[in-house]
């Protein structure tokens, strides 16, 4: 593993870059743990300093230093948006595999579902599971709502994988050996569809804290809870960019795409190198 | 290069290639390969001749042609060597003067990829691939040319009609003709063709033999033809190449490479071919084939080789002109025809 | 005497076409054979692409079931056989070859995998030591050992070593019969006959049926005892090999037997030349 990373950053310029800037964004949010103050604290400082040596990313008309509160809410928006991304993907490898392995009424009937569930509108389901929930509403409950939301396309594409799989000799091999179907699906098929899972996660990952961002500025959130998109909500309710406060909108900006930036660089590279081709290629084949 | 003799030359050639050397050289996260899969190749083919090439899966038969052919992509790679054309007065040098190269495609040469019958766009018609590929190079009217290609299938025995088809549509025989009629369209000088007739079934596959020699014959152009099938060599090629781990390894007239191979290599392969009538038991080869990033030392045939002896695992045996071809095996009057 | 494995009037149609202009192809028509548990013997099936021997072979292993008429495998009916413990009975004494030894492996997971995994599932092993004996015995077979294949992944192998060891692998559970679907119509001439060797070889010492499917006839004519000759799903011709294929009678028969090149370039290239005119 060790190694693995080693080799990564010393012969591939894009991880090298993904690692540095995923790595760094990281370590940012993890300091929120130290923060001198609460990060849901207001009016403790002055409101609407401008970036200084004191305060390095300025302060916000609520009386909170920027740098913390976006530490805080690039640690909560990752968060979501990685268990929107597992989840999901738990969901769409499950179904993608077992519909294209299986095939036949096992197919179609998930198949059906998952049509449904693409014929969705997003933002609608999600307000309305807002209203409906309205108190006991908290990340997680959303966070799954949208792994809900967010597998059907890629289920579809990891079907249509296993798919040509199946139809492959080494899975009627494989069948002929004895094996199970879920030792098929795992040991024989897994390393094949790793590349789409992980293409997909990345795609996934950023629709997940689009829509959190989006919630979030529209103040259908938790928004007393720092995120990125909470911070925008709340300097568009005091009007940042027209009085001149930039730094409330801009820091958060680019923090989130320097992180999109990072995450994509590293499945780019991430998945080059467990791509299938140029795995038998280190191999030597 | 240094004991490489010069190939027999004739003054009649149309193809001089001269101790070419092409590698796939690759890099994956700091893992270096290289795959020697042509490895220093001298080879001369005459006008209206057809050169037969034979030879393992992967020892390098594909990488040899596709390189000749100058239809080479990264990671294969010319090292050294040169391939030079002769199209009656029009001289080109295939790795020096690449536009030339461009110029000479279709016209002058044409390349039958392996597999190629499956390449045809499942989308669109048949005729669409021939103006793609052949009107721009005839400089002649759409209708002028749409009358020749029918001409053209007309001869090879399609009926015209399977211009208007889809490729799915045609069976596999069909298809190897078309994309033949499609290499040949423009009467090049030059035919390169890879496995033409391997994805065949045997009724069709005679067929395609008899319609590759046909056009030959008639148009008088030179042909390389590789298969891994001997028996297709014996029935159309003049002159036989075997290649063994990305080298030449034994070559001659067909009829002498069957009846008196020199190589052991090529007495192994021509004794294993099972014939009707005949059901005594045959040897197969022991060992397996080399790796062409990690090739044996000395003679690449030394460990599957029955008569290697110490010299052959320490030295490179040069290819040599004895009787009526070339060999390269220390021990090659010795070597007894099955 | 007792049947190995019996058709009787086997037929297989298969809808082809779209929704509205469907229309039924029957790929295999009324076939018949049985093979002798007592005997062991190569029975060959030959013919032209699309007569139908993918389709047979699928039958006989199960992976698909005929429209009319039955196999029995040792008395059981084939197209009867659903539980899963049923089935892996079934595979333990039936087991396929298939036809490109490269992709008969994952060729991301080692091989050894699939030789253990036979070994744990059809002979019931659990202890490491007897799976890699079981294995090794197998692998012996075929003139191969454990040492060789331990941990190796199929491009470390050749085309001839890939497809031994799938025959080691089906030889694992013991089996009675194995299907071989065109199993060296992908490997050049001298893998060939490596592969051909040993399946004579496992007929006369491991007394294992086998059902050689190929359209290469010299082949067919160097190994079998019984073949049959299918055309457009029908069996044109059946028999003693060496007497259908030396003097075959169908006019299809003939027409196949003329179209193998003879391995000698005068007199393959008359027959070419023959073509031309
Ligand atoms: N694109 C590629 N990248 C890396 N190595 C390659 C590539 N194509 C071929 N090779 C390697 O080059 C060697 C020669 O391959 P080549 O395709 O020329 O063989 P061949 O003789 O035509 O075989 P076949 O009869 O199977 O067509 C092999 O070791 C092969 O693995
Ligand atoms: N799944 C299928 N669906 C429709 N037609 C099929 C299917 N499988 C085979 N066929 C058809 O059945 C016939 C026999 O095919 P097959 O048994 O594969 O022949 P062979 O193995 O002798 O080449 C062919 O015409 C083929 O197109
Ligand atoms: S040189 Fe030696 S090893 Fe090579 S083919 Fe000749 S006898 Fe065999
Ligand atoms: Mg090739
Ligand atoms: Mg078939």
């Amino acid at each position: 593993m060790f190694k693995i990373l080693r080799d990564m950053l010393r012969y591939n310029v894009e991880f090298a870059i993904g690692f540095v800037l995923t790595l760094s964004i990281f370590l940012f949010a993890l300091a929120h743990f130290w923060a001198p103050l609460p990060d849901t604290a207001i009016y403790l400082l002055p409101p609407d300093m401008p970036p200084s040596a004191q305060y390095w990313f300025g302060t916000t008309s609520r009386g909170q230093d920027v740098l913390w509160q976006m530490s805080s809410a690039i640690w909560n928006t990752m968060l979501f948006g990685l268990t929107v991304t597992v989840l999901s993907r738990l969901l769409a490898v499950a179904v993608g595999m077992l519909s294209g392995y299986l095939g036949g009424r096992w197919d179609q009937a998930l198949m059906t579902l998952n049509d449904t569930m693409i014929a969705l509108p997003n933002i609608p389901i999600l307000l309305l599971v807002y209203f409906v929930m309205r108190d006991s509403m908290s990340w997680p409950v959303l966070a799954a709502t949208a792994a809900l939301l967010g597998w059907n396309y890629d289920a579809r594409l990891i079907r249509s994988v296993t798919l040509s799989l199946r139809n492959r000799e080494f899975t009627r091999h494989a069948v002929f050996a004895g094996m199970s179907v879920p030792q098929i699906l795992v040991r024989q098929h897994l390393p094949y569809v790793m590349p789409v899972i992980f293409f997909t996660a990345m795609n996934n990952l950023i629709w997940a804290i689009g829509l959190e961002v989006t919630l979030s500025v529209l103040g259908f959130s938790d928004i007393n809870r720092p995120t990125i998109g909470g911070m925008i909500y709340w300097a568009n309710q005091h009007q940042a960019i027209i009085a001149g406060i930039w730094w409330w909108i801009a820091f958060p900006i680019i923090a989130i795409v320097l992180l999109f930036l990072g995450l994509f660089l590293l499945a780019i590279s991430v998945n080059e190198y467990i791509d299938p081709r140029s795995r038998l290629s280190r191999m030597g084949a | 290069m240094l004991n490489t003799l010069q190939a027999p030359t004739t003054t009649d050639s149309v193809l001089r290639v001269e101790g070419l050397k092409a590698y796939y050289q690759m890099n994956y996260f700091g893992v270096r390969r290289e795959v020697r899969a042509v490895d220093d190749v001298s080879l001369t083919i005459n006008r209206n001749e057809i050169y037969g090439i034979a030879g393992e899966s992967s020892s390098g038969k594909s990488s040899l042609i596709k390189t000749i052919a100058g239809a080479i992509t990264p990671p294969l790679r010319v090292v050294e060597g040169s391939v030079k054309f002769d199209f009656g007065g029009r001289a080109l040098d295939v790795y020096a003067d690449p536009q030339a190269m461009k110029a000479a495609r279709w016209q002058n040469l044409s390349y039958i990829m392996q597999g190629s019958m499956n390449v045809l766009n499942p989308v669109r018609r048949v005729k669409h691939a021939f103006h793609d590929f052949a009107f721009k190079h005839m400089g002649i009217s759409q209708s002028a040319f749409r009358s020749r290609v029918e001409q053209h299938l007309h001869r090879i025995g399609l009926d015209p009609r399977v211009l208007e088809s889809f490729p799915h549509q045609l069976s596999g025989g069909m298809r190897q003709r078309l994309t033949i009629a499609l290499a040949t369209v423009c009467e090049p000088d030059f035919i390169i063709a890879d496995e033409p007739t391997t994805a065949l079934d045997v009724l069709v596959q005679q067929d395609v033999l008899a319609l590759i020699k046909d056009i030959q014959q008639r148009m008088g152009a030179s042909i390389i033809f590789v298969t891994h099938d001997m028996t297709v060599h014996a029935a159309i090629a003049d002159r036989i190449g075997i290649v063994y781990a990305g080298r030449l390894v034994e070559e001659g007239p067909t009829l002498d490479v069957f009846r008196r191979p020199q190589h052991p290599y090529t007495a192994h392969l021509i004794s294993s071919l099972p014939r009707i009538g005949d059901n005594k038991k045959r040897s197969a080869l022991p060992g397996k084939p080399p790796n062409l990033a990690d090739p044996p030392s000395g003679c690449r045939f030394h460990p599957r080789c029955p008569l290697a002896v110490d010299k052959c695992r320490s030295e490179n045996p040069p290819l040599v002109v004895r009787q009526t071809g070339r060999v390269a095996c220390w021990r090659a009057g010795e070597v007894q025809a099955a | 005497m007792s049947a190995l494995l019996e058709l009787q009037n086997v037929n297989k149609d298969y809808r082809i076409g779209g929704f509205f202009d469907s229309a039924t192809l029957r790929a295999v028509k009324n076939v018949s054979f049985t093979l002798d548990s007592s005997k062991p013997e190569i029975f060959t099936i030959v013919g032209e692409s699309g007569s139908g021997k993918t389709t047979t072979a699928r039958m006989i292993l199960g992976n698909e079931a005929p429209t009319s008429g039955t196999l029995r495998f040792m008395g059981q009916d084939i197209a009867a056989i659903h539980s899963r413990a049923d089935r892996l009975k079934f595979m333990a004494r039936a087991q396929p070859i298939f036809q490109n030894p490269f992709e008969a492996f994952n060729p991301l997971t080692t091989i050894d995998y699939f030789l253990f995994s036979t070994a744990k599932r059809f002979l019931g092993l659990r202890d490491k030591a007897a799976v890699d004996a079981a294995t090794d015995k197998a692998l012996n077979h075929v003139g191969l050992s454990l040492a060789e294949v331990r941990g190796r992944y199929s491009h470390e192998l050749s085309g001839g070593q890939l497809q031994r060891i799938a025959v080691a692998r089906a030889l694992i559970p013991e089996p009675k019969l194995i299907v071989a679907d065109e199993p060296v119509s992908m490997v050049d001439a001298s893998l060939r006959m490596s592969i051909v060797n040993l399946f004579r070889d496992l007929r006369d010492r491991l007394g294992v049926s086998i059902i050689y499917i190929t359209h290469d006839l010299s082949t067919a004519y160097y190994i079998s005892d019984r073949v049959i000759i299918m055309h457009r799903g029908d069996v044109v011709e059946a028999g003693v090999a060496q007497e259908v294929l030396g003097n075959p009678q169908h006019p299809y028969s003939r027409a196949l037997s003329q179209a193998v090149l003879p391995p000698d370039p005068e007199a393959a290239r008359k027959i070419i030349m023959a073509k031309i005119q």
